[in-house]
């Protein structure tokens, strides 16, 4: 670190200088972890270029087995999406006063992750030079229409519902100083955080929170359809809209608890991501596990007793047939493992969190594959043979650059943006009165003095913390 | 108007399959590999599935020669988001090959599983390459193809009565399948022209569709086995 930057981030108040800490001072393990991200990149590139040279001859799918992978991480990516928005804009709303630390990364996923999802169709396409014909030709009875709509709006939405929260911080980096002067004076957009701009910024968050969440629900909502809306069986079912946005937001969750863990370890943000967040991100992330069950249950059983042939061929198939293992996993992941886990308050610390977060996430994605995989090997009409497949290295190494470009692209943008929103967690501490004072007006007067509500408001807010210690 | 169908009288069909090799020479459909078959990737518009039933040694064989059903409420036409996919004004579902995408959702949507993609660009034996059919264009990698019941033919027909000014009789326009069938099994023509054979046929007690229950309107009518 330079020393004029040094000297001028010493002069800020501590949140300023804990939480811009990672926009001036790179480790040597990050450039590490960059670089390696960055050649599983460039490999995926490769293999996609041979996809593109020679054909989708070159993955692994085959008639019937028409989608496999891309369109698995499709539908995985997007429900990740529903990570950010969707959480941060319901606490937002709901007034949870201990969203404040979360919100920010939650929504840099949301966008981030929802990019590399929306390309997943297009890597998918056998003619990706003509993917601008669902403009040129759009065809708007086609549910795939509908979600090239849905996830450009989102995308618009998202990323305006990141921003827009972010040019106070913007301006905090902008009066500091500390880097790229003309890039953040642009982005700020003069911002001098007068009362009259911060009133309407606010009144621009609460609209913008509120149009957001009708959004992201329709975004998975249509993704789910776009399997609904054919005649396949297991496909074909009223379930599926809602179930893939109860599971994209499950998804959504597990990612950011995964994303807090790392964050809070690698830029030592203890004292912004305290116990208190993985407590009641533990507690969601329960909540799911069971309505996952209770969705799931709802569909098998449905299936089941109705015991057409043609539902019941892809239902054994899952259930006791070339694709149990995949199925049970998923049970294990999305069910088993995390309410083992979050249903005892020991384990809602950073370290459980993660073990269960990793498991959903792995869990969800399993779960994506199940749904695509199976039914498409299993055709309605049985005379043909029955399917297979098997994904290609071609395929394999997309996924793994997807990923990869996910986690790099997120790991830049904590270099450029405040990844805990600074002037959110200040307005936490200036407003521990006023939030007393609005308990005190739902559970009486005894409240405000209650020394557990009292104990747990300083929990999230609390003093200012502790100037980290600078790296040797 | 017109409305194209067929009638399969599966007990007339031998099982010879003359039907898929007359529809892949007349429409110049690219051959593969036998490991790119085992894999699932090969072509063919119209194909015989058998069907083996009962225990050895009682044992029967059932042949369904399966074109595409060319559908009245075709399932892969409301899924193409671009309208590659579509049903003309004859009843033909159509596929315009210059502007598909290849998202093989209409292969998907299909319940009869008969769109099938081109995973690689098309390879032709030499001795295949001079017999290519110059009516037929010959797709490029990445997009969906399918039975079109010879659609060129229709055109050709169609033109050829245009200017004798007189009707197109049944006669004029037959797909390669059917001109091929050496036991007639297979009969084609307009299901609402009282003149052609397909539409007494249709009315036959045996004549049956293939998953009717979907709602699809298929166009392609079997007579069932009488035993």
């Amino acid at each position: 670190m330079r020393q004029a930057v040094a000297a001028k981030l010493s002069r800020l108040p501590p949140d300023e200088q804990n939480l811009l800490m990672p926009l001036v001072e790179t480790t040597p393990r990050f450039y590490l972890a960059a670089g390696v991200l960055g050649v599983v990149v460039l490999w995926g590139i490769f293999a996609y270029y041979l996809q593109v040279r020679y054909g989708l001859g070159r993955t692994g799918l085959n008639r019937p087995e028409y989608w496999g992978i891309y369109i698995i991480d499709f539908v995985f990516f997007i429900g990740i999406s529903h990570a950010g928005t969707l959480i941060s804009a319901i606490l937002r709303i709901s007034q949870a006063e201990w969203r404040r630390a979360i919100t920010r990364s939650a929504e840099f996923i949301t966008v981030l992750v929802l990019g590399y999802g929306a390309i997943q169709p297009i890597i998918d396409l056998g003619r990706p030079d003509r993917v601008l014909n669902v403009l040129f030709h759009a065809q708007w009875r086609s549910p795939l229409l509908w979600d090239v709509m849905s996830i450009g709006l989102y995308l618009t939405a998202s990323t305006v519902y990141l921003y827009i929260p972010m040019i106070p911080d913007l301006a905090i980096i902008r009066d500091a100083g500390i880097k790229a002067p003309r890039f953040y004076r642009f982005l700020a957009a003069g911002y001098q955080d007068t009362p009259a701009q911060r009133a309407r910024l606010e009144r621009t968050i609460g609209i913008l929170a509120i149009v957001v969440i009708p959004i992201a629900v329709s975004v998975h909502t249509i993704i789910g359809w776009i399997f609904a809306m054919t005649l396949r069986p297991m496909w074909h079912s009223t379930i599926f809209g809602p179930y893939f946005v109860m599971g994209a937001i499950y998804s959504g969750i597990a990612a950011i608890l995964i994303a807090m863990v790392i964050l809070r370890r690698v830029y030592r943000l203890q004292d912004y991501f305290k116990p208190v967040h993985f407590d009641y991100m533990g507690r969601l992330l329960l909540l799911f596990s069971l309505l996952w069950f209770y969705f799931t249950f709802a569909e098998y059983l449905t299936a089941f007793y109705g015991a057409e042939p043609a539902e019941m061929r892809t239902f054994w198939a899952k259930l006791a047939g070339p694709f149990a293992v995949p199925f049970w996993l998923m049970v294990l992941g999305c069910f088993i493992i995390p309410l083992a886990l979050m249903s005892r308050r020991s384990m809602r610390t950073p370290r459980g969190t993660l073990m269960a977060g990793i498991a959903v996430v792995i869990g969800m994605w399993l779960e994506r594959f199940n749904i695509v995989v199976p039914t498409s090997v299993n055709p309605r009409w049985e005379m043909e043979s029955l399917g297979h497949y098997l994904p290609s290295w071609v395929e394999l190494s997309i996924m793994a650059a997807t990923f990869a470009g996910f986690v790099l692209l997120y790991m830049i943008a904590t270099k450029f943006f405040p990844i805990i929103s600074i002037w959110e967690i200040k307005e936490g501490r200036e407003k521990v009165t006023e939030v007393k004072e609005r308990i005190a007006a739902y559970t009486g007067e005894y409240a405000a003095v209650n020394p557990d509500t009292a104990e747990m408001i300083a929990g999230y807010t609390g003093e200012y913390p502790a100037l980290r210690k600078k790296r040797p | 108007m017109t409305r194209w169908g067929m009638v399969i009288d599966l007990d007339r069909c031998t099982g010879c399959t003359a039907c898929e090799v007359a529809c892949k020479s007349e429409n110049n459909i690219a051959t593969v590999s036998p490991e790119q078959a085992d894999l699932g990737r090969a072509v063919s518009w119209m194909k015989v599935v058998a069907e083996v039933s009962g225990d050895f040694p009682n044992t029967t064989m059932q042949f369904l020669p399966r074109p595409c059903m060319h559908c009245d409420n075709p399932p892969c036409v409301k899924v193409c988001p671009v309208a590659a996919t579509y049903l003309g004004a004859d009843g033909i579902v159509g596929q315009i090959y210059a502007r598909c995408i290849g998202c093989r959702y209409c292969a998907n949507a299909c319940p009869y599983t008969v769109k099938y993609f081109n995973w690689f660009a098309p390879e032709f034996p030499d001795s295949e390459r001079e017999h290519l059919n110059p009516d037929v264009s010959v797709r490029p990698k990445g997009v969906i193809e399918k039975c079109t019941f010879c659609h060129h033919r229709l055109q050709k027909a169609r033109e050829e009565a245009r200017a004798e000014d007189r009707e197109l009789a049944e006669d004029d326009y037959q797909p390669a399948c059917a001109e091929i069938c050496p036991t007639s099994a297979i009969v084609f023509g307009d299901l609402d022209n009282p003149l052609h054979r397909v539409h007494t046929q249709k009315r036959d007690p045996r004549a049956m569709r293939l998953m009717e229950e979907l709602g699809t309107e298929p166009k392609v009518y079997y007579l069932a086995p009488r035993a």
